[in-house]
């Protein structure tokens, strides 16, 4: 039994607890053993918490004697990226700055997951402060694509989908700022949302941009990661931003089908640059939707040109003010041998950041600077607003939308380092989403020529997530 | 020099007497180790967040209502980024574009009478940490004032001296302790001020280039920044210089100011608003119902006391200047027909007799008020009789009588005494009819001291001017 875990949902994995087929002690054994056996390929993981993982199953295993309780995480083993919080264990966003950083807290993200019985084997890998495409930028080494390992797999929160698609995890959280969860996951083969903003609670995660970033689950099917998200979502004191507007199961409803549902196509997500394998997928899977008894509309988005653009200048600007603190003085790494205060600060930055970390706070300290501001941050702002309102438009028309996740596929490591600008424009697809605070789902579809999974994301109203999982599981099944 | 004229506007932060810091759940307490009251949230750990405690909201509102300035349904955080120590997140988050309060204004009142002085602006922001130089050890920081909350309150440039500025900050201070909402206590670095200051020749319309001095935190202080940098930039413009924008140090000890730094690498701070906090609503109803809950302000005990007290409106300001002091003169005022010599006791004598004592019973008070206002002592002896009053809380009029300080009212006591000195002052009293009249003086001192000081010094003067015609 224990062989075939790796093929199992959370619900079948819940099941086999529940009926002690194996114990949540022996889930984990396995899935630390699955690490062994592939990290010294993948890299999926910054730090492996073994010891931390067998105490939480055993801790699982006495919960699950008791019958009371029936929460489906309780003893499956996941993994947090390494921005999340995580009081004890250190906490690393993938960077020299806080290379020993051990939180005396944890997030609320992990908190919930915790109450809910989840076994924490460790924290995974990403780019530096969740900034890139490729999880390369890690000052812990890049992390290979468990599909092909020639392969980068996406970012920043790689790891995550790297250490469900090779098994190692159950499930992974990832955090989203403009396309962090969905890339990934398309380029992994994976399921991931990235939630509505206010619907996940963003104390604990080390901030990217704060406007934008939202954790989400990254798993292997689409109810798993319904499941997930059930513990996770709702209305945090600690994060104002977060909202009382959560479903209380995000299951239910979700097998009834897309008979009646309509799917907006937006013309801007089909124009040039994108790969044809990947176009004709999602066309493909339009139309099966359509067979299936929806409708499916094209829409138009005008704005949506300008939204990578904004999308740099905002989260670039928030970014260079929340990585401020890591200055040298509170916490994190502190150069040596620096002869004055802004000594400290200039060897301490310079040296503790990675090159695209730096390219960022460069370019959002320029664009909040005095007689820049409007111009720049201001102005995006505004597009933001205008992108709003355009999604809100379509809403109306639309019950959710469905496009590709990223222009192509998974690409050779190493390729695109180099190229800022060109790797900047992947993102094209995703950055949308995040500005305008709406949830999206990245499911894989079908495989190009070269054998690598194609992604195709949801893309809902605001907490429509519900609605997500529903068209999710067709899609599913229709593309099996 | 007085053909310039000063142009001043002040900035003065405020500590909030809340139970809680402003953006996380650590009690403010009073001395605490340090970096004891401190949470993940305000020493700025990796992914904490601030969330707004309502309780600062509602104390920057009614120091808008005190000041009658208008509350904004509207305002945001901001964040203004500069690298310093004792700033953990690296950025201090505050008010820029839409601040919780507009306008506003504080009337005060000089020697030359009364003036307005209006305000731009209040906006709530956090305090910073704390750095401490410890000789081996380096600098440390303590960040138990880290999220303590502050309001910054912000003037228009209609202060034109020192004496107005002083007057300003007494007011303002008045009015924000009767609020209820700051203990506001100077030495303790809970009120301190910035000041923007520049000249120009009286008469003329436009302003002169300011330099600001910041952080100074006591009244006096503030007069000595303002006369000293208003005297330097006269100097520099009559020796035919120019001034230059720039931020000025002022040095506590030497009195003088020194230059910090230059317009050219003043800090950019880089304002825009916090991601991370909601912006603040405030509904009608709310705002009515914190005005209720503030009580009689400054101005309105002010215009009271003349009113009910018949005493001057400069000695119904300096009365109301601290709500205790104005607390306690209602008291003994209501207990006396002679609230005017309550008044002169508590400017004029008190503040010096009353160092180590605590402040009488009212009831006390007000009996040696009325035996002073009655004649029944005159106000030398008054000054003794306040003196054992401070020093043992005796009755007054029990301690008269006991030693035996009645004023002698009566010409028939006094004359004995007004020939005697007479007599053995012959010359003196040759020489005031030779027209000295200054000589009156001191016989009437002569007279004064044979009675032990209890005589009245005006029916002294009718009996001696009488013998001397």
């Amino acid at each position: 039994m224990i062989d075939k875990v790796n093929q199992m949902t959370i619900s079948e994995l819940s099941e086999g607890l529940r009926t002690r087929e194996f114990s949540a002690e022996e889930l984990t054994r396995h899935s630390l053993q699955m690490i062994e056996q592939k990290e010294p390929e993948l890299n999926a993981f910054i730090t492996v918490t073994a010891e931390r993982a067998i105490e939480d199953a055993k801790a699982a295993d006495k919960r699950l004697a008791t019958k009371a309780e029936t929460n489906p995480l309780l003893g499956i083993p996941g993994a947090l990226k390494d921005n999340v919080c995580t009081k004890g264990i250190r906490t690393t966003c993938a960077s020299k700055t806080l290379e020993n950083f051990v939180p005396p807290y944890s997030a609320t993200v992990a908190d919930r997951l915790a109450d809910a019985g989840m076994v924490l084997l460790g924290k995974v890998n990403m780019d530096e402060f969740a900034m890139g495409q490729t999880s390369e930028t890690s000052y812990f080494g890049a992390t290979k694509n468990p599909r092909n390992t020639n392969r980068v797999p996406g970012g920043s929160s790689g790891g995550s989908a790297a250490a469900v698609a090779g098994d190692e995890a159950v499930f992974a959280i990832g955090s989203d700022t403009g396309g962090s969860i969905l890339q990934p996951s398309a380029f992994c083969g994976v399921i991931g949302l990235r939630p509505s903003y206010g619907l996940v609670s963003r104390n604990g995660i080390v901030a990217f941009a704060s406007s934008l970033d939202q954790a989400g689950p990254i798993t292997r099917t689409v109810k798993d990661n319904a499941l997930v998200l059930n513990a996770i979502a709702g209305h945090d004191p600690r994060d104002t931003t977060s909202l009382h507007v959560r479903e209380p199961d995000y299951t239910v409803g979700i097998t009834d089908g897309v008979k009646g549902l309509t799917f907006g196509l937006p013309t801007e997500f089909f124009g040039e640059g994108l790969a044809e394998s990947i176009k004709d997928a999602v066309l493909d899977v339009a139309k099966k939707l359509e067979s299936l008894g929806a409708t499916i509309k094209e829409v138009s988005l005008p704005s949506l040109k300008f939204a990578l653009p904004a999308y740099v200048l905002i989260s670039s600007a928030e970014a260079s003010s929340n990585l401020a603190r890591f200055d040298g003085i509170h916490y994190g790494y502190r150069a040596e041998g620096a002869e004055s205060l802004d000594d400290v600060y200039v060897k301490t930055r310079s040296e503790g950041f990675g090159a695209e970390v730096k390219r960022r706070l460069m370019l959002g300290t320029f664009a909040l600077s005095s007689g820049y501001y409007d111009a720049y941050y201001k102005k995006a702002q505004q597009i933001r607003t205008l992108i709003g309102s355009e999604f809100k438009r379509v809403f109306a028309s639309v019950s959710m939308l469905i496009a590709p996740v990223a222009p192509v596929t998974a690409w050779p490591l190493g390729q695109s380092i180099t190229d800022p600008v060109q790797l900047y424009l992947n993102d094209i697809y995703t950055v949308p989403i995040g500005m305008a605070g709406l949830p999206a789902l990245s499911l894989p579809v079908a495989k190009d020529e070269d054998g690598l999974p194609i992604g195709l994301q949801l893309i809902g109203n605001r907490f429509q997530e519900r609605l997500l999982y529903r068209a999710g599981v067709s899609i599913e099944e229709v593309t099996r | 020099m007085s053909d310039y004229e000063a142009v001043i506007g002040l900035e003065v932060h405020i500590e909030l007497h809340t139970k809680r810091k402003i953006f996380c759940f650590c009690e403010i307490k009073e001395d605490p180790a340090p970096n004891t009251q401190t949470c993940e949230v305000c020493t700025s750990m990796p992914g904490t967040l601030p969330v707004m405690n309502r309780e600062v909201v509602e104390f920057a509102v009614k120091a808008g209502l005190a000041v009658g300035g208008t509350i904004n349904h509207m305002s945001q955080m901001d964040r203004k980024n500069y690298f310093y120590p004792d700033l953990p997140k690296a950025y201090q988050i505050s008010q820029n574009e839409h601040p919780i309060v507009s306008g506003g204004k504080v009337d005060i009142e000089t020697e030359a009478g009364q003036k307005t002085i209006r305000l731009t602006r209040i906006h709530m922001e956090e305090d910073a940490g704390k750095l401490v130089h410890i000789e081996g050890e380096g600098t440390l920081v303590d960040c138990n004032r880290a999220g303590v909350p502050l309001i910054e309150i912000v003037s228009e440039p209609d202060i034109r001296s020192a004496e107005e500025a002083i007057a300003f900050l007494k007011k303002l201070r008045a009015i924000m302790v009767y609020t209820g909402i700051t203990l506001a206590r100077m030495q303790e670095g809970e009120m301190r001020c910035d000041v923007n200051l520049s000249v120009r020749k009286k008469g003329d319309k436009t302003l002169g280039t300011r330099t600001e001095m910041k952080n100074i935190n006591s009244f006096a202080f503030v007069g000595k920044a303002i006369e000293g940098e208003f005297k330097r930039q006269v100097d520099v413009l009559e020796a035919g210089g120019t001034i230059i924008q720039e931020t000025r140090r002022f040095d506590d000890k030497t009195g003088q100011s020194t230059s910090m730094r230059t317009k050219e690498d003043a800090d950019d701070y880089r304002y825009f608003p916090d991601p991370d906090l909601v912006p603040i609503r405030l509904e009608d109803k709310e705002i009515e119902a914190l005005k209720s809950e503030i009580p009689e302000l400054p101005d309105a005990r002010k215009a009271r006391y003349i009113k009910d007290f018949d005493i001057s409106a400069y000695d119904a300001e300096r009365l109301t200047d601290e709500r205790d002091m104005a607390d306690y003169f209602e008291k003994a005022a209501k207990a006396t027909t002679a609230p005017k010599t309550i008044a002169n006791i508590l400017i004029s004598d008190m503040p010096n007799l009353q160092k180590d004592h605590p402040l009488p019973d009212p009831v006390k008070l007000a009996e040696l008020a009325d035996l002073q206002a009655d004649g029944e002592i005159n106000s030398s002896t008054a000054k003794k009789v306040l003196s054992a009053l401070l020093e043992t809380g005796v009755s007054p009029r029990q301690y008269v009588a006991e030693h035996d300080l009645l004023q002698i009212n009566d010409e028939a006591t006094l004359l004995p005494f007004v020939l005697e000195v007479l007599k053995e002052r012959a010359s003196v009293a040759e020489d005031y009819k030779a027209g000295k009249k200054k000589a009156l003086q001191s016989l009437i001192g002569m007279v004064m001291q044979k009675t032990k000081g209890r005589a009245n010094p005006v029916l002294i003067r009718t009996l001696l001017e009488d013998r001397l015609k």
